[in-house]
């Protein structure tokens, strides 16, 4: 990248160009930084505006003519029961899966958080769903959850919670198939907030426990008062992740249910990939998509606000 | 019996404790646990709903591996894997090392920002992008190679990994460099021959964590690739292998588990350090 430069440019008295530009603080932080930002910005902000651009045009996969056809994507599809039933289903995926994974999250980091034998083996295991390739997750579950063979209803009948004739589709029913999908949701972000909140709390100087347990305070009143206050900033952190990673999620419910039955389990991002990609209409998925952006805007500015909390304290 | 009582307390504490535990590693383990006693079932074992499915009624057999390598795409769906995964680690430690390294040494807020915004980056979702991607893609005449892969996913790879790396170089004093740049080195070659070298685990982290992100990559995999033999193995086994009705459960689980739980342990050494990128300021 620099070579044509040097050959150019070389200043006869002092230091070589080269070496002037290998010394110089400014520019070689620039030369360093550059290409990385370029790399971003064609490869992610170019998107990003090609993507506002398809959603106001008629951009379809084969067209080759794309008109400006102002709001009418959006109208189209607000107008659509599917997106009512789809924007639905996304916040009850997020917020009912992300409020399982604070609790869960909270109560396995404080059980991560004294030593005992055979940890890092336990560790290990709690890592497996966020370490495994989603997608590859959800197939296993997607057996667990068969129709005929589904070992949650076997060990269910053998303890006989099941009466003889019930046997539930797990994915076939509107109900069960968002209950699945939730669980799932739940099985794979669980590890990450878990990890992010044992570092909250391993930082927590044993200082603190210790007066507390002097001025004689009792489990709850220690937990609710003292450790989860501390832990609290970590925990947000935690929980802007699982947002973002579950608002914008398909790939549960690509896999096991595909938004059936009937929608019931049809989030905005899978609807988004069904209409562009499957269906070709390029400028409805867009539009679609782009309903998933103010989520993703008020994260990002709670985000900003923490780190630059955390700057001044 | 006041130490009665405070041994009754503490049976009881190890008691919920394990408890806890039992519970939640029963639930985020047993996915696997159950595709490691499926892929060694028969068939018939399988698919006998009189039988217990937690044994094995029939011995175990490797008759599901042997379709899975002799009969299905799945080695070359995991040879595609590497081969993206393998340049895409290249592409990103060339462009996350020195954008790091040139966030972490530059002073003042702009710079700050300018390492939060690359690190907003990482949270726009490949929900947005991909439809827009798919015909960039296509308009380049890279639709159904893996080539398509290997340019588009440096975009998420390179402002983690950049993020990443400029808490590692924070870490290495500036003593060093200006140390050696006395001793006659330009303060390029005190980053390449200094700083570089002694950051060694920060760079087998970033490569493990680029590889395992390209690893779990599904939404432009499904986006962009077409046909079955350019997969790569997150896209292949629940497109491909689901398909059709005959489901081939023990080498599906097989296909799961192989692609699943090498890359699980090599990761769990590096946790902690990719846990300190996600909390940013949040802990001290």
């Amino acid at each position: 990248m620099r070579g044509p430069v040097v050959a150019t440019s070389i200043d006869r008295n002092g230091p070589g160009f080269f070496s002037r530009m290998a010394d110089s603080e400014l520019w070689l932080s620039r030369l360093m930084l550059a290409p990385a930002i370029l790399y971003i910005l064609l490869l992610v902000g170019f998107p990003f505006f090609l993507s506002l651009f398809y959603s106001v045009s008629n951009a379809t996969v084969g067209s080759t003519n794309i008109s400006f056809t102002g709001l009418e994507n959006f109208q189209r599809v607000i107008e659509s029961d599917t997106f009512w039933v789809a924007l639905k289903n996304t916040i009850v995926f997020t917020i009912l899966s992300q409020l399982l994974v604070l609790v869960f999250a909270n109560m396995l980091a404080m059980a991560l958080l004294a030593d005992f034998r055979g940890k890092w083996l336990v560790r290990l295991l709690i890592l497996l769903p966020w370490v495994a390739p989603i997608s590859l997750g959800s197939v296993g579950w997607l057996w667990i959850f068969d129709s005929i063979y589904s070992v949650i209803n076997w060990t269910l009948r053998e303890a006989h919670l099941l009466g003889p004739q019930q046997w539930p589709i797990w994915l076939g029913t509107p109900d069960l198939a968002m209950a699945s999908i939730i669980t799932v949701q739940v099985w794979r972000m669980l590890p990450l907030a878990t990890v992010i909140i044992l570092a909250g709390l391993s930082s927590i100087p044993q200082d603190i426990h210790d007066a507390a347990a002097v001025d004689g305070a009792g489990f709850w009143r220690h937990l609710f008062q003292v450790t989860l206050p501390l832990v609290l900033p970590v925990a947000l952190v935690a929980l802007l992740f699982g947002i973002v990673f579950t608002f914008t999620d398909l790939i549960v419910v690509f896999v096991l249910t595909r938004g059936g039955p009937y929608d019931t389990t049809q989030v905005l991002a899978s609807w988004a990939y069904f209409t562009g990609i499957q269906g070709g209409d390029l400028a409805g998925g867009a539009a679609i998509s782009l309903f998933l952006l103010p989520v993703l805007v008020a994260v990002a500015i709670v985000f900003l606000r923490s780190a630059r909390r955390a700057e001044l304290t | 019996m006041a130490h009665f009582g405070l041994r009754a307390k503490r049976a009881a504490a190890a008691g919920g404790h394990a408890a806890v535990l039992i519970f939640f590693v029963t639930f985020l383990a047993f996915p696997f646990y159950w595709m490691l006693i499926t892929t060694f079932k028969t068939t018939r074992d399988l698919y006998d709903t009189t039988h217990n499915p937690y044994l094995f009624h029939d011995p175990p057999t490797l008759h599901h591996l042997q379709v899975l390598f002799g009969d299905t795409q799945y080695l070359q769906w995991l040879a595609n894997t590497a081969f993206v995964g393998v340049i895409v680690v290249a592409i990103t430690l060339a462009l996350a090392v020195p954008a790091g390294y040139a966030l972490a040494r530059m002073t003042g807020t702009w710079a700050q920002n300018l390492g939060i915004a690359i690190f907003l980056t990482y949270l726009v979702p490949p929900t947005i992008l991909f439809i827009p991607f798919s015909r960039i893609i296509a308009t380049l005449g890279l639709q159904d190679s893996l080539w398509s892969l290997v340019l588009v996913y440096p975009s998420f790879t390179v402002p983690f990994c950049t993020w990443l790396l400029m808490g590692f170089f924070k870490a290495i004093p500036r003593d060093l460099e200006d140390a050696a740049m006395i001793d006659g080195l330009s303060r390029l070659g005190a980053f390449i021959k200094v700083v570089v070298p002694i950051s060694a685990a920060g760079l087998l982290t970033t490569i493990i964590f680029a590889f395992t992100l390209v690893t779990q990559e599904f939404v432009y995999g499904v986006t962009f690739i077409t046909s079955s033999a350019s997969y790569t193995v997150s896209v292949g086994v629940p497109t491909f292998l689901v398909r059709g009705d005959v489901y081939f459960w023990g080498s599906m689980m097989g296909a799961c588990l192989i692609a699943s739980v090498p890359i699980a342990i090599i990761y769990n050494f590096f946790v902690d350090r990719f846990v300190s990128g996600f909390t940013v300021g949040a802990i001290k």
